[in-house]
């Protein structure tokens, strides 16, 4: 462990010696990943990280702007130029405490938030080339604080003496605990499944954000105040009015995240072979069905076999390229629209086409097909064209007659999205929901019709992103703070 | 961490746990369940409750040796911790006063109809139970399920107590004695459930069964426990355990029930064979004192 931090002001006057047109002309500065053919056999990470004289040259690139975009971009409102200065000071602890002010989970974000959408899609460097590398940066200031920040020195905030439940562990939840914790607040964090993170445990592979990491951010949460209890389902093992009645409470969050996974109502569909994806995501993430038989939950065998997952974004492609990693002969992925209009992080689709997954756009499966003893045989597909943009804003998927075609398949997974988990609605009279079972809470304060219920996050938006349910979050936090300093509604 | 404060074979290779557990035993209603995963690198199952005590925030819940997990379960003793315990799961079973119900258990079924018997004869309803086993030693909770019910038939498939036969014999006899029936809970291996909404669907008879399909998380996340209902994909955990026997398409439960036999059988072949080399080592002076389930069974 390292001597205590110090952190420092950022300077006044950048210490960046390049001028801005040499700046620009720096190259991005790339990360350094395993080969494709070796880590699409195994569940390591695939991204390296920077190097402190990579992340150097990439800072280097920042240009310092007056009004920096890539902060008013991001959700949490991390202060990107400022980490960005401290890096070329070489005080990586110190730009870690500069995310820290509004990110609680950076080596997470560093690694999963779809830049390109945020921070990366504000940076002026775009008009000129490509945008500063700072989900890069990000991931290399969060690896060296795990690596040298010793949790002892975290200070706590005098107790304020109000209690919050958080009810799940996702990122918004962690988010919310976090800020609410810095406040001097007692924060206790509900969480159903048998580990912290929510969906970064059972649903980002190994591959892309390891567990160990996960547990790291958390812990730096304990060390800060926070409590956590597993194996709690609010809504069966107890109930949001017993948290206010019986426990104690003065405020609860609500960040139960996706719910139920779709299924497309296609007949075939309950064969065996056919998963959700959120099922063999948490086979293979929560429960280790990769080691099996060390571990104990099983799943299919993938060896030589065909597999296709139906989707277009993130699960979809985690999804696939965690079957390719098990054995699959042939991985592809099925999407009804075309590669543009695939929400998967950039990244993500980059990597999966350098690991082999076959990309089969424009299909869309009609039926999957039994091989008489009730698994799954393949599935008859048909081809789409693209017609009108629909509600989404993307051109809506329009079926070619006559274009139906047959693919032998033996696992198919389906990524097509979540439906609302209904257990707390059920369980909390007085809570709004919308026609779609999803909490109604407020766009700024993340306030839900019922006194000191906030919510935030995938309950209340619909499948999102990491860092949306972040910024949920941290709404959250500051409502929840001012509600608990102010005792008004 | 949740403790166990007893443990009890009930009968050969089926074991009654008395655990700690005081937000579970709080909230429990007839009709729900638990997921447990005994270990670190254990599978996560669901798992009957027969019944809670919230003053003393216990639940009971009963377990039978079939795999690799619940052999290790059971080879738990008193004192012993089972890693993760999460419930109580499921929509609580329907109570009312229907008039007259038949409960109907199988094996260790029997456990999880226990509770909600109790509830429908607290009910007002005339409760008559039909319990049954593949022999005397298997027929459970017999006992328990008299004090709460008006009538209690109990078969065994060779005859070893009570009539010989199904639990779906003495269903038929009573309904051709006339016996007006409002109500069949049954729950129990999946054949027998079959059989009885087969019987009940020509009667008109309105029937719930308890299902017990594979199931990872419990909380409609994951979607591993869907069945098909009427057509349409319901999940167990959030929409049922209990569903109209008369809607669910029993093929498919047991077409999805057998999806990881090959693997569940080599946990279990290593399994065993790891009780082996316990064996052997505990034959031999060493410090291990690990007791294994399929020992105590013989």
């Amino acid at each position: 462990m390292s001597t205590p931090p110090t952190p420092k002001t950022p300077p006044k006057k950048s210490s960046n010696p390049l001028a801005n047109k040499d700046r620009m002309k720096l190259p991005r500065q790339h990360m350094l990943e395993q080969d494709p053919q070796v880590r699409n056999k195994c569940f390591t990470e695939v991204n390296l990280g920077y190097s402190p004289e990579l992340a150097r040259q990439e800072a280097l690139r920042c240009i310092e702007c007056a009004k920096p975009a890539c902060v008013d971009t991001c959700p949490v409102g991390v202060k990107v130029k400022d980490f960005v200065q401290l890096i070329i000071d070489g005080d990586y602890l110190g730009a870690a405490a500069k995310i820290r002010e509004d990110n609680v989970l950076p080596a997470i974000t560093g690694r999963v938030c779809p830049q390109e959408d945020h921070c990366e899609a504000g940076c002026l460097l775009n008009k000129k080339g490509q945008s500063l590398g700072i989900g890069y940066l990000e991931r290399f200031v969060a690896d060296y604080e795990r690596q040298h920040f010793d949790l002892k020195n975290i200070v706590k905030a005098p107790p304020t003496g109000k209690k919050v439940a958080i009810v799940g562990s996702g990122p918004s939840g962690l988010t919310a605990a976090g800020d609410l914790v810095a406040k001097g607040h007692q924060v206790h964090v509900f969480e159903a499944l048998h580990e912290i993170g929510g969906v970064l445990v059972y649903g980002i592979p190994e591959f892309r954000l390891p567990k160990a990491i996960i547990r790291e951010q958390v812990d730096y949460m304990r060390a800060m105040g926070v409590e956590f209890e597993t194996d709690v389902v609010v809504g069966r093992t107890i109930t949001i009015d017993e948290l206010f009645e019986d426990e104690g409470y003065d405020a609860v969050f609500i960040g139960t995240g996706a719910g139920l996974p779709q299924f497309m109502g296609i007949p075939g569909e309950h064969l065996n072979g056919v998963y959700s994806a959120n099922e063999f995501l948490t086979r293979i993430n929560l429960m280790h069905s990769y080691e099996f038989p060390k571990y104990d939950q099983p799943l299919v065998d993938f060896r030589g076999r065909n597999v296709a997952v139906i989707g277009g974004g993130n699960t979809a492609l985690d999804a696939i390229r965690s079957s390719l990693r098990l054995g699959a002969g042939k991985a592809f992925m099925l999407y009804r629209r075309s590669e543009a209009e695939m929400p998967a992080r950039i990244e993500e689709v980059k990597h999966a086409k350098e690991e082999g997954i076959e990309f089969q756009m424009l299909a869309a499966p009609l039926e999957f097909l039994d091989d008489g003893k009730g698994w799954l045989k393949g599935a008859r597909c048909q081809k789409m064209e693209l017609g009108e943009p629909d509600s989404s804003g993307r051109r809506r998927p329009v079926p070619i007659p006559g274009s139906e075609y047959e693919i032998p398949l033996a696992v198919a997974v389906m990524a097509i999205g979540t439906t609302a988990n209904p257990i707390i609605r059920h369980t909390t009279p007085g809570l709004a929901t919308n026609k779609r079972g999803y909490i109604e809470a407020s766009e700024t304060t993340q306030k839900t019709s019922r006194r000191g219920v906030f919510a935030g996050g995938d309950i209340v938006t619909g499948g999102a992103t990491v860092i949306l349910a972040m910024g949920a979050g941290r709404r959250a936090a500051k409502a929840i703070n001012e509600f608990l300093v102010s005792g008004e509604w | 961490m949740f403790k166990i404060l007893n443990a009890q074979f009930i009968a050969p290779g089926i074991k009654r746990f008395v655990i700690d557990a005081p937000r579970i035993a709080r909230k429990q209603r007839p009709g729900q369940f638990v997921i447990i995963r005994v270990n670190e690198t254990g599978e996560r199952i669901p798992l009957t409750i027969e019944k809670s005590d919230p003053e003393k925030g216990t639940v009971n819940i009963v377990v039978q040796s079939i795999g690799k997990t619940t052999h290790l379960l059971n080879s738990l003793e008193t004192g012993d911790n089972i890693l993760d315990m999460v419930g109580p799961l499921g929509k609580p079973s329907e109570i009312e006063n229907f008039g007259t119900v038949v409960v109907m258990g199988g094996g260790v079924g029997t456990a999880m109809a226990y509770p909600t018997a109790s509830a429908l004869k607290r009910a007002g309803n005339r409760v008559i139970t039909i319990i049954g086993g593949r022999n005397k030693d298997l027929v459970l909770l017999e006992s328990e399920m008299r004090e709460v019910s008006d009538t209690v038939f109990v078969t065994t498939d060779d005859g070893s107590y009570a009539d010989k036969g199904l639990v779906t014999d003495k269903l038929r006899q009573l309904i051709e004695n006339g016996t007006r029936i409002d109500l069949v809970l049954a729950v129990g291996p999946i054949p027998m459930m079959r059989a009885v909404a087969d019987m009940t669907r020509k009667e008109r008879i309105k029937t719930i069964v308890s299902l017990n399909p594979i199931m990872i998380d419990g909380t409609g996340m994951c979607g591993g426990c869907r069945v098909l209902v009427e057509g349409k994909s319901e999940f167990a955990c959030v929409d049922g355990p209990e569903f109209d026997a008369h809607r669910v398409d029993f093929a498919v439960l047991v077409q999805r029930n057998s999806m990881y036999r090959e693997a569940e059988k080599r946990s279990m072949d290593d399994y065993v064979h790891q009780c082996e080399l316990e064996k052997q080592k505990a034959a031999a002076p060493a410090e291990s004192e690990v007791v294994c389930a399929l020992e105590e069974k013989k």
